[in-house]
């Protein structure tokens, strides 16, 4: 059966079962490589997208049921075009092996939507269900406090 | 972009007649070059193995594979500093398997000296240059030796192209080279000519002297530089080997036999293979593949395939393992590296004081679960994408596997989504060769589930460890360690090269013998255990293990001797190795030590010299309702020379977040032969609200240029022992067993 899903601005078809989850859509299905696969059980974060605004671990949502809205990493900005959130990422060289991080910033721009500047306790709040392995966390605080600055400044 | 090819190999032999000048170094001819495994293709030049010239700019070709660490980075600024380039026209590739990109830097892991002894001719090129026909098919990315290896590797590949390019300039100008002058790019004489116009005139010159540029004048080493993949890694456009996508690709994964080792009796594919979207079930011998048209298809059908495995040839759980452990103690040292004073007189003295330390098996446990791409090509030549730290032995693996030569695999190493040493086995390169050699023509992506990245890892081992000692007057005056465990050593390159290296087992011991303490009578023994569950390099390999034991040990020492644990550390290093007791110093000044402590906080103090870099680090730890939370944490290293301090400084604070991570929750267990956790739920790491923040200083007290530190591993091995003994500090309660969770109430 062939679904219909809206990413990132644009409608797109996709010819699997609707009990696949949205992860593998974007990424098997799509191309969309920039969602991760960690763990498949909604516990680390990798694959954090947004659908109509919220963070949604993508593992977690069959496509049958992936109505709304959905925004990828690819979506928020580009490289020539980067989102604050992003631009915040490469001035404080948040990344190691950056495996995590698309979902570390879907989540972190879910948080800054609806919490426009966040305490460090709001950050901790928000980012704890996502895990990086290198330990890039005061960084990712630091690169979080700094966008919503620029933000705010517009 | 510029490529790299391996059909041919020919040879521009750039450096093979270069000198090395310059103050630092005096002269020295260096040894021929392996040949260059890069061809040139239309528009691209290869000066020498690890400089690319194109249109775009210059491609910088790694020998080592970037897995976070930030290597490419200070591979690519190594080259530019010699190269004169801007830093927006580098691009960084990983080269093709070759012995061109032998790591130089493992020299310095192959002496079974502590490395605070080693004297500075000992670490001086020319020792590099001596092991070269040792070292020549090490294409390894570990002992964080990459940036110490590519130190003088990459400024003369720079320096070699930028002679080149002058030369070829000179001739058109029928100058003489030393007249002409290199900058952003372009060789500026009577006439400016680019480096692509003069790029393939270059790469049939050979220089005839090339002198590095005086570390007084460097632009880029010494300065943290914008990293190179940050934009890439910030817009989800870095593509790591879990993201090959190719025309009609499909996707598996595999289901291995969770009893390492053992066979598969039978299995019956029928429930999988009813499945939508399923194609096929592929017999690996002691597992399965499912091949389908995405990877949570395949994911689900493994699950359903029946299968009836075979015994493992180790024991049924981890109680029977750790007897197992237990047993070595009886048997002979497999070595006794360090042997100062005579340990028996002394402790045969009295009042020893002894402890007893277990800990378990590790995973690495990376966010990129294993992964490769595979495709078998109808001339029956395979090409392979697998972030892996071992490009030569992944490669000849595949070829084995496949019964084919090895020109015949094209290997490539994407970025990987986190290694940690996990990445230096060649399974899943093989496993997907195997299943696409099932399927000619069609490229297979074969991705792990969490549960069998978990589960089919390579593991650090479990480990005992006894230590004795005595003090007098306050003063420790003997230390006895003798660690027990399985040999990481002896496991992983039994596996990778076919046999273990004869002599002691360094690993076992590591951060235990090799430490500047100036005890007067000091003896430390490795016991090899006889267990054969699969084992592998975990960051920082022994010194993991070790660590834990020595500096939870001297602060039972310092305890009983009624002495500040940070000063009792001092007063026995001061006089053996002056840059590992600034160190104490540094941590104890930044993290205020000296001053009253606040009720309800706890403080701890470990120290390691590891991987040819003291590090010394001081955690705090704060009795709340919700558990015992860390607060804060201060880091000090010396790496003797700072390339990128940005990049150290992330290397440290992550290298610390791992080791913290293990320390608490981290044990790999066994029952029924099977390893019992396989999700992150089970083997959980820090997480943002449970990491303390970080300062950390960087000082480079610790020999001259000749001595170079890595920084990848450095960072963990002191953080399990600073926890444990801020725990101890905050409770009372000493822990001589890890995980820490089962003995205290760690925030979650």
């Amino acid at each position: 059966m062939s679904y219909s899903l809206s990413i990132n601005g644009a409608t797109r078809q996709i010819d699997l079962p609707g009990d696949v989850p949205l992860l593998w859509a974007l990424r098997d299905g799509l191309a969309l490589t920039g969602t991760k696969f960690g763990c498949g059980i909604a516990a680390c974060g990798a694959c954090t997208v947004l659908i109509d605004g919220q963070a949604v671990r993508s593992c977690q949502i069959p496509i049958s049921d992936a109505n709304g809205e959905i925004t990828t990493i690819e979506g928020l900005g580009q490289p020539g075009a980067l989102a604050p959130l992003q631009q915040a990422w490469v001035t404080h060289q948040v990344a190691q092996c950056g495996y995590c991080q698309s979902g570390q910033i879907m989540q972190a721009a879910a948080l800054l939507s609806a919490t426009p500047d966040p305490t460090d306790q709001d950050i901790d709040d928000a980012m704890q269900g996502n895990l990086c392995r290198c330990g890039t966390y005061p960084r990712i605080r630091a690169a979080i406090h700094d966008a919503a600055q620029m933000m705010k400044a517009g | 972009m510029a490529s790299w090819k391996t059909i041919t190999r020919r040879s521009f032999i750039v450096l093979g007649a270069a000198v090395v000048g310059g103050a630092a170094f005096g002269a020295y001819k260096v040894a021929e070059v392996p040949a260059n495994p890069l061809v040139p293709v239309p528009g691209s030049v290869p000066l020498n193995p690890w400089v690319i010239i194109n249109a775009d700019g210059i491609t910088v070709i790694a020998p080592r594979a970037e897995m976070g660490q930030g290597i490419s980075t200070t591979l690519a600024a190594l080259v530019a500093e010699e190269l004169d380039v801007d830093w927006a026209q580098i691009r960084v590739l990983h080269g093709p398997p070759a012995q061109a990109y032998y790591n130089a830097g493992f020299v310095e892991r192959m002496s079974n000296e502590p490395d605070y002894r080693l004297s500075k001719a000992d670490n001086t090129p020319n020792a590099v240059l001596a092991a070269l026909p040792k070292i020549l098919s090490m294409q390894m990315t570990g002992g964080s030796t990459g940036a110490i290896g590519g130190f003088l590797q990459m400024r003369l590949a720079g320096a070699g192209a930028r002679e080149a390019l002058k030369a070829a300039a000179a001739k058109r100008l029928g100058v003489l080279p030393d007249t002409l002058k290199t900058e952003a790019g372009k060789v500026i004489g009577a006439q400016t000519f680019t480096y692509a116009e003069l790029a393939e005139e270059a790469a049939t010159l050979v220089p005839a002297d090339v002198a590095l540029r005086d570390p007084s004048t460097w632009r880029f080493v010494g300065k943290s530089m914008p990293r190179l993949d940050m934009v890439a890694k910030s817009t989800g456009t870095e593509t790591f080997g879990i993201d090959m996508t190719l025309p009609g690709m499909k996707f598996a994964t595999v289901r291995m036999n969770p009893k390492r080792g053992g066979p598969m009796a039978s299995f019956d594919p029928a429930a999988a293979l009813v499945l939508p979207g399923v194609d096929q079930v592929i017999r690996l011998g002691s597992g399965i593949a499912v091949v389908a048209n995405n990877t949570w298809t395949a994911m689900q059908a493994a699950a359903l395939v029946d299968i009836q495995w075979g015994p493992a040839d180790y024991p049924a759980d981890t109680a029977a393992m750790l007897t197992r452990i237990e047993a070595a103690f009886a048997t002979a040292p497999d070595s006794r590296l360090r042997d100062d004073g005579d340990v028996e007189t002394e402790l045969g003295k009295g009042d020893v004081i002894e402890a007893e330390y277990r800990i378990p098996f590790l995973a690495h446990a990376a966010m990129e679960p294993l992964n490769a791409t595979a495709w078998v090509k109808p001339d029956g030549a395979v090409e392979v994408w697998c972030g892996n730290q071992a490009p030569i032995l992944t490669r000849d693996a595949i070829a084995a596997a496949l019964r084919i030569d090895s020109a015949k695999v094209t290997l490539h190493t994407p970025s990987m989504g986190g290694g940690f040493g996990g990445r230096t086995d060649p399974v899943p390169a093989v496993l997907a060769a195997r299943i696409a050699a099932a399927m000619p023509d069609t490229p297979i992506k074969l991705t792990y589930s969490r549960e069998e990245d978990m589960t089919q890892d390579f593991y650090r081992p479990a480990a005992i460890a006894r230590l004795s000692g005595r003090l007098e007057g306050g003063k420790a005056t003997a230390l006895w360690g003798r660690t027990a465990a399985p040999s990481a050593t002896h496991s992983a390159l039994g596996r990778l090269i076919g046999f273990a290296p004869p002599g002691p087992d360094r690993a076992t011991v590591e951060g235990g013998f090799d430490q500047p303490y100036g005890l007067p009578n000091y003896r430390y023994d490795g016991h090899i255990a006889d267990l054969t569950v699969p084992l592998g390099f975990w960051r920082s390999v022994g010194n993991s293990m070790n660590a834990f034991f020595l500096e939870s040990f001297i602060d039972e020492l310092a305890h009983a001797a009624k002495a500040d644990p940070l000063q009792f550390r001092l007063d026995l290093m001061r006089d053996t190795h002056a840059p590992s007791a600034t160190l104490l110093e540094t941590v104890r000044d930044m993290s205020g030590w000296d001053r009253l402590k606040r009720p309800g906080f706890g403080r701890g103090v470990a120290f390691c010299y590891s991987f040819g870099t003291p590090v010394a680090e001081v955690l705090e730890v704060q009795d709340t309702p919700a558990g015992i939370k860390l607060t804060r944490a201060w880091i000090a290293c010396d790496p003797g020379l700072a390339m990128d301090p940005s990049i150290i400084e992330a290397q440290m604070t992550g290298g610390m977040v791992y080791g913290l991570s293990a320390a608490i929750h981290g044990a790999i267990t066994f029952d029924d032969q099977q390893v019992v956790e396989r999700n992150f739920p089970d083997y959980d790491p820090l997480r943002m609200h449970t990491t303390p923040s970080f300062e950390v200083k960087i000082l480079q007290n610790n020999g001259t240029f000749g001595h170079i530190g890595g920084v990848g591993e450095p960072g963990t091995p002191p953080a399990a022992p600073a926890l444990a003994n801020a725990l101890f500090d905050l409770t009372g309660t000493r822990a001589r067993e890890l995980p820490l969770n089962r003995t205290f109430n760690l925030m979650t």
